[in-house]
C-alpha cells in the first residue's frame, strides 16, 4: 500500500503547501506563487493517474504496445495554459494595485480601504478615476 | 527534494529567491512528468513554468519590490486549519484509489483504448497526445486558445501596451538588472549564439508536433522566450522595435480566428465544427492539414500573447 | 443549418470578440458587439423553440467525434432557458453599455472592454452548452478571467483589490472543481457527463467519489458565492464599473448555479447527492442563514450598490434553498428564481447605473430626490424593486410563491415563516432606497440633473416591463421550470 499510494501522498502535501502559501501570505505576489504551486501539484496528480507501469510515452511506434494514458496529458496541457493565463492576469492586477496603493501587502491595503470607507460614510465624496 | 523546495518557499520572505525557487519547482515537476511518460506535458511545464511565468514574476517584482513582511502570528492558524482539513479529505480519498501504475485501473479501460488503438488510423499523427488534443478534443483546445486570448485582453486593458504612462511616481529605480546585463559581453555573445538556433528549434517544434512531443503551444512559448532573452540582454526598446506592440496586438486575435476559420470551413463543407475529415476528399489529408493549421493558430496566439504580456509588464518598470 | 445552431450560438460571440479587439474604434466595436449579442438572443430563442415541451434534446458532436471520445454539446430545456437568460440580459446591458462607458474610459480602451464583455458572454454560453466535465472547467476559466478584468476596470482603486481577491478565491474554486473532475475521471475513465452519470452509481461507496463531491461542492459554492463563501461578492459588485455589475449580477452566479444543478442532479445523481452525502441538510440551514444575515446587512448599507450586492447574496440563498428542499415546488422555485432574479437584479443595477451616470456617486445621500429629477429611471427602479420584494403580479412573486409552497410541502413551517420575514426585510431595504429617492430633498449640486439618454433608459424599462410580464405569464419561466424539475428529480 505504501508504495502504491506514495505518489498521491506527496502530491497532497505539495498541494496543501501551495494552498497554505495562498492563504497565509500577506504579499499579493507571493499569493500567486502559492496558487501556482497548488495548481502544478494538481497537474502532477493528474499525470500520476495516467501512468501505466512499463508503459512508454504515447507516441505510436512499431514494437511498442503499452502506452501511458494520453488523455490526462491532454487535459493538463490545457490546464497549464489556463494556469499561466491566470498568473499573468493576477500579476497585472497586483502591479496596478501597487500603482494605486503604493504597496502590495494585504494588511496595509485593507487598512487604507478602511480609512477610505470611513471618510466616505461621513462625507459622501466622489473618488474620480485618474485614468 | 521537491517537497523541500516547496517548504523553502513557504518560509522565504525574499520574493526574488521565492520566484527562483518556484522556477526550480517547475523544472523538477517537469522532470517528474518526464518520468511519468508525459513528454508533452514535461516540455510545456519546462517552457511555461520555468520559462514564461518566472519571467512574468520577475518583471512584476521589478515593479512591486522584492521583500514581503512577516504577518502577525494569529493569521497563520486559520489557514493551517483549513489546509489540514482539505489535506485530510484528500488523504482519506487516496485509500480507495487504484494503486499507482496499475494497468487495469478504470481510467485505462473506457475511453483511452480507442485513442491508443485507433487514432493512428482515424486521425493520423503518431503522437497520440497531438491527435487527442487537436482532433478528438479540439474544442477544448479552442477554449484554451480562448483563455490565453482572454488573459491577453485583460492585461492589455489593465496595463496597456506600447503607450507608456507618464506622471506615475515610483520610489525605487527598478530593473537595474537589465541595465547591468547590457554591459556583460559574455552573456551577450552566448545569447547571440543561442537566439538563432532556438528560433529554428521553435519552428521545428511547431511542425514536428505530429511526430514527437511538441506543437503549437510549446513552439509559441519557446519563440516568446527567445524574445524575452533578447529583451533582457539588449533592453526592451530594441525588442519592441523588432516587434512593435501596436502591431503585435493584432496577432492573438488573428491566431484565434485562424483556428476558428478551420472550424467554420468544416461547417461550410457539411461537417460539424472542427471536423477536419470533411476538409479534403480524403479524410486523412483533411485531418492532417486541419491539425497543422490549428496548431499554427495556437502557435501564433500563444507567442504573440506571451510577448505582449511581457512587454506590458516590463514597460511599467522602465 | 438548423443542426449547426448550438455551435453557432457559441461562435457568434466568441468570434466577434477577437474581431472587436482589432477594431480600434470604440463605437464600431460597440455596434458589432450589440448586433452580435442580439443575434445570439435570436438563436437562443430558436433553440428554446426547438426543445420546447421536453423530450427533443439536441446533441451536437464537436469535431464529428461521437461522445465519450469527442466533446458533446447538449441542449435541453434547462440549457435553453439559461442560454436565453445569458444572451437576452447580456444584450440588454450591452445596449446600454456605450453611454455608461463613455464617461469612464478612453475611446481606444473601450473596444477592449467590449471584447472582454463578449468573451465573458461567450464563455458563459460555452459552460451552459457543454456536456463534457472538463470542458466546463475550460470555459469556467475564460469567464473568470474575463470577469476579473471587467471588475478591475472599476473607477475606484478598491475595484483592483476586489478583483484580486476574486481572482484568488475563483482560482482556488476552479482548481477544486478540477480536482473533483480528476477524481471522477479516475473512477470511470470518462469525462462525458451523460457517460459519467451512467458509470458513477456503481462507485457510490468509493471514498474517491465522496471526496470528489466534497471538492466540487466547495469549489462551485465559491463560484456561486453561496453563504458563507460569499466573501468576494459584495466588494466585487460594488466597485465594478456600473453597467458591468448589472451583467455580472444577472449571469455569472446564475450560470455557476446551473453548473451545480447539472452536476448534483445529472452527474452525481439525486440519490447520491442528497441521501448519501446529505447535501440537503447542509444547504438548507446555510441558505437560511445566508438569506437572513445578508438581508440584515443590506438594510444597514449606505451605498446603494453595496446594498443591492448584499441583497444578491440573500437572493442566491433562495435559489440554493430551493435546491436543498428537493421537491418539485422547491426546485421549480430555484430555476424560476434563477431567471427572475437575473432579470430583476440586472434591471435594478442598470437603473442604478443610469442614475450614477448622472450624479457620479452611488451613496444614498447623493441619490436623494432623484425621483423628481429623473422620474423615468426612478420609475423603472421602483417597478423592479417591487418585483424583488415579491409583490403579487410581478415576477418575484411567482418564484417566492413556489418556494414557500415547497417549504410547506415538506411540512417545514418555520422555514416558510423565515422566508416571509426575509421578504419583510426586503421591503425595508428596497423601501429605504425608494424613500430616499422620492421623498428626500435633492442635494444642492444635483438639483438640476437631466433624465438619462434613451439608450440607457429603454433597456431599463424593458427590464421593468419584463418583470411585470413574467409576473402574469409564467409559461416560459415556471411552466418550463416545473417540467425541468420533474425531469431532474425523476432522473434518479
Amino acid at each position: 500500500m505504501f508504495t502504491g499510494l506514495f505518489n498521491y501522498w506527496i502530491v497532497v502535501i505539495l498541494m496543501m503547501a501551495g494552498l497554505y502559501i495562498v492563504m497565509s501570505s500577506g504579499h499579493l505576489v507571493k499569493k500567486i506563487i502559492g496558487l501556482n504551486i497548488f495548481q502544478t501539484s494538481v497537474f502532477i496528480f493528474f499525470i500520476s493517474m495516467g501512468k501505466v507501469s512499463g508503459g512508454t510515452a504515447p507516441i505510436l511506434k512499431d514494437g511498442i504496445s503499452v502506452f501511458s494514458n494520453p488523455l490526462p496529458h491532454v487535459l493538463i496541457l490545457t490546464a497549464i495554459v489556463v494556469g499561466v493565463a491566470t498568473t499573468a492576469l493576477g500579476l497585472a492586477i497586483s502591479v496596478r494595485i501597487y500603482e494605486a496603493y503604493g504597496t502590495v501587502e494585504e494588511d496595509e491595503i485593507s487598512e487604507m480601504d478602511k480609512e477610505n470607507r470611513q471618510r466616505e460614510t461621513s462625507v459622501s465624496t466622489v473618488v474620480l478615476d485618474k485614468q | 527534494m521537491i517537497v523541500a523546495t516547496v517548504f523553502i518557499i513557504v518560509k522565504l520572505d525574499r520574493l526574488m529567491t521565492a520566484v527562483m525557487m518556484m522556477g526550480f519547482f517547475s523544472l523538477l515537476s517537469s522532470c517528474i512528468f518526464m518520468i511519468l511518460d508525459a513528454v508533452d506535458v514535461a516540455f510545456t511545464e519546462a517552457a511555461v513554468g520555468a520559462g514564461a511565468s518566472t519571467i512574468f514574476f520577475l518583471a512584476a517584482l521589478a515593479i512591486v519590490g522584492r521583500t514581503s513582511k512577516k504577518r502577525k502570528k494569529e493569521k497563520t492558524l486559520m489557514p493551517l486549519a483549513v489546509v489540514i482539513c482539505t489535506g485530510a479529505v484528500l488523504i482519506y480519498a487516496t485509500f480507495d484509489m487504484p494503486y499507482f501504475g496499475t494497468a487495469d485501473a478504470p481510467i485505462h479501460q473506457h475511453v483511452a483504448p480507442r485513442y491508443l488503438q485507433e487514432s493512428g488510423d482515424e486521425v493520423g499523427p503518431p503522437n497520440i497526445v497531438t491527435s487527442v488534443l487537436a482532433s478528438y478534443r479540439g474544442y477544448d483546445t479552442f477554449g484554451e486558445a480562448g483563455v490565453v486570448f482572454t488573459a491577453f485582453i485583460g492585461v492589455l486593458l489593465l496595463l496597456g501596451a506600447g503607450t507608456r504612462k507618464s506622471g506615475l511616481e515610483r520610489p525605487d529605480p527598478p530593473n537595474a538588472k537589465v541595465e547591468s546585463m547590457r554591459q556583460k559581453i559574455v552573456l551577450r555573445e552566448v545569447a547571440d549564439l543561442l537566439i538563432a538556433p532556438v528560433l529554428i528549434f521553435s519552428l521545428y517544434v511547431q511542425w514536428h508536433g505530429d511526430y514527437g512531443p511538441g506543437g503549437g503551444f510549446q513552439a509559441g512559448v519557446i519563440f516568446a522566450s527567445v524574445i524575452f532573452l533578447y529583451a533582457l540582454i539588449y533592453g526592451i526598446v530594441p525588442a519592441q522595435q523588432l516587434f512593435p506592440p501596436r502591431k503585435l496586438a493584432y496577432f492573438p486575435a488573428l491566431g484565434l480566428l485562424l483556428y476558428a476559420a478551420v472550424g467554420l470551413a468544416s461547417m461550410a463543407m457539411g461537417g460539424n465544427f472542427l471536423d477536419y475529415s470533411v476538409l479534403m476528399p480524403d479524410p486523412h489529408d483533411g485531418q492532417h492539414y486541419g491539425i497543422l493549421i490549428i496548431e499554427l493558430g495556437i502557435g501564433i496566439t500563444v507567442a504573440a500573447v506571451m510577448i505582449n504580456i511581457f512587454f506590458s509588464l516590463s514597460e511599467r518598470s522602465l | 443549418m438548423i443542426e449547426q445552431l448550438p455551435a453557432i450560438q457559441l461562435l457568434l460571440t466568441l468570434l466577434a470578440a477577437p474581431i472587436c479587439s482589432m477594431l480600434r474604434n470604440g463605437d464600431q466595436s460597440w455596434r458589432l458587439a450589440t448586433i452580435v449579442s442580439w443575434a445570439s438572443v435570436a438563436i437562443a430563442g430558436a433553440l428554446l423553440h426547438q426543445v420546447w415541451g421536453g423530450g427533443n434534446d439536441i446533441s451536437y458532436h464537436m469535431g464529428g467525434w461521437p461522445p465519450p471520445w469527442g466533446i458533446e454539446v447538449v441542449v435541453d430545456e434547462l440549457t435553453a432557458i439559461v442560454l436565453l437568460l445569458v444572451t437576452l440580459f447580456g444584450a440588454l446591458v450591452m445596449t446600454a453599455l456605450r453611454e455608461s462607458l463613455s464617461t469612464i474610459m478612453r475611446h481606444q480602451r473601450q473596444s477592449l472592454y467590449y471584447t472582454s464583455f463578449l468573451l465573458c458572454m461567450a464563455s458563459l454560453i460555452g459552460i451552459t452548452l457543454t456536456g463534457d466535465a472538463f470542458n466546463v472547467f475550460v470555459f469556467l476559466e475564460i469567464s473568470s478571467l474575463a470577469t476579473y478584468t471587467l471588475i478591475a476596470r472599476g473607477r475606484d482603486r478598491r475595484a483592483l483589490t476586489a478583483a484580486f481577491r476574486y481572482l484568488i478565491m475563483g482560482t482556488i474554486g476552479a482548481t477544486f472543481i478540477l480536482i473533483a473532475i480528476g477524481f471522477m475521471y479516475m473512477l470511470t475513465g470518462t469525462l462525458n457527463m451523460a457517460d459519467l452519470a451512467e458509470r458513477l452509481p456503481e462507485h457510490r461507496d468509493s471514498r474517491v467519489l465522496h471526496a470528489s463531491f466534497a471538492f466540487f461542492t466547495v469549489g462551485i459554492a465559491l463560484k456561486i458565492a453561496l453563504f458563507p463563501l460569499h466573501y468576494w461578492l459584495p466588494n466585487a459588485y460594488t466597485y465594478a464599473p456600473k453597467a458591468t455589475t448589472a451583467f455580472l449580477a444577472a449571469t455569472a452566479t446564475k450560470v455557476s448555479l446551473y453548473v451545480m444543478i447539472r452536476f448534483v442532479f445529472d452527474v452525481y445523481g439525486v440519490e447520491f447527492s442528497f441521501q448519501q452525502m446529505q447535501l440537503g441538510t447542509l444547504l438548507v440551514p446555510l441558505s437560511l442563514a445566508g438569506i437572513l444575515i445578508a438581508s440584515l446587512t443590506a438594510i444597514f448599507q449606505s451605498d446603494a450598490k453595496r446594498l443591492l450586492a448584499w441583497s444578491s447574496v440573500a437572493q442566491l440563498g433562495y435559489m440554493s434553498l430551493g435546491v436543498g428542499l428537493l421537491n418539485l415546488n422547491g426546485l421549480t422555485a430555484s430555476i424560476t428564481h434563477m431567471f427572475n432574479h437575473a432579470m430583476m437584479k440586472a434591471g435594478l443595477f442598470l437603473a442604478l447605473a443610469t442614475m450614477i451616470y448622472r450624479v457620479q456617486s452611488s451613496q444614498l445621500t447623493s441619490l436623494a430626490g432623484i425621483g423628481r429629477t429623473m422620474p423615468l429611471t426612478t420609475g423603472a427602479f421602483t417597478v423592479l424593486g417591487i418585483g424583488l420584494i415579491g409583490v403579487p403580479f410581478t415576477a418575484g412573486f411567482i418564484s417566492k410563491w413556489y418556494l414557500i409552497t415547497g417549504a410547506l410541502d415538506k411540512g417545514w413551517l418555520p422555514v416558510a415563516v423565515l422566508l416571509i420575514i426575509s421578504s419583510l426585510m426586503a421591503i425595508v431595504y428596497i423601501g429605504k432606497m425608494i424613500d430616499v429617492m422620492y421623498f428626500k430633498p435633492a442635494p444642492e449640486e444635483f438639483s438640476n440633473v437631466r433624465e438619462a439618454p434613451m439608450s440607457m433608459l429603454i433597456p431599463c424599462w424593458i427590464f421593468a416591463l419584463l418583470t411585470l410580464y413574467f409576473g402574469l405569464d409564467t409559461r416560459i419561466t415556471a411552466g418550463l421550470a416545473g417540467r425541468v424539475a420533474a425531469n431532474l428529480l425523476g432522473a434518479s
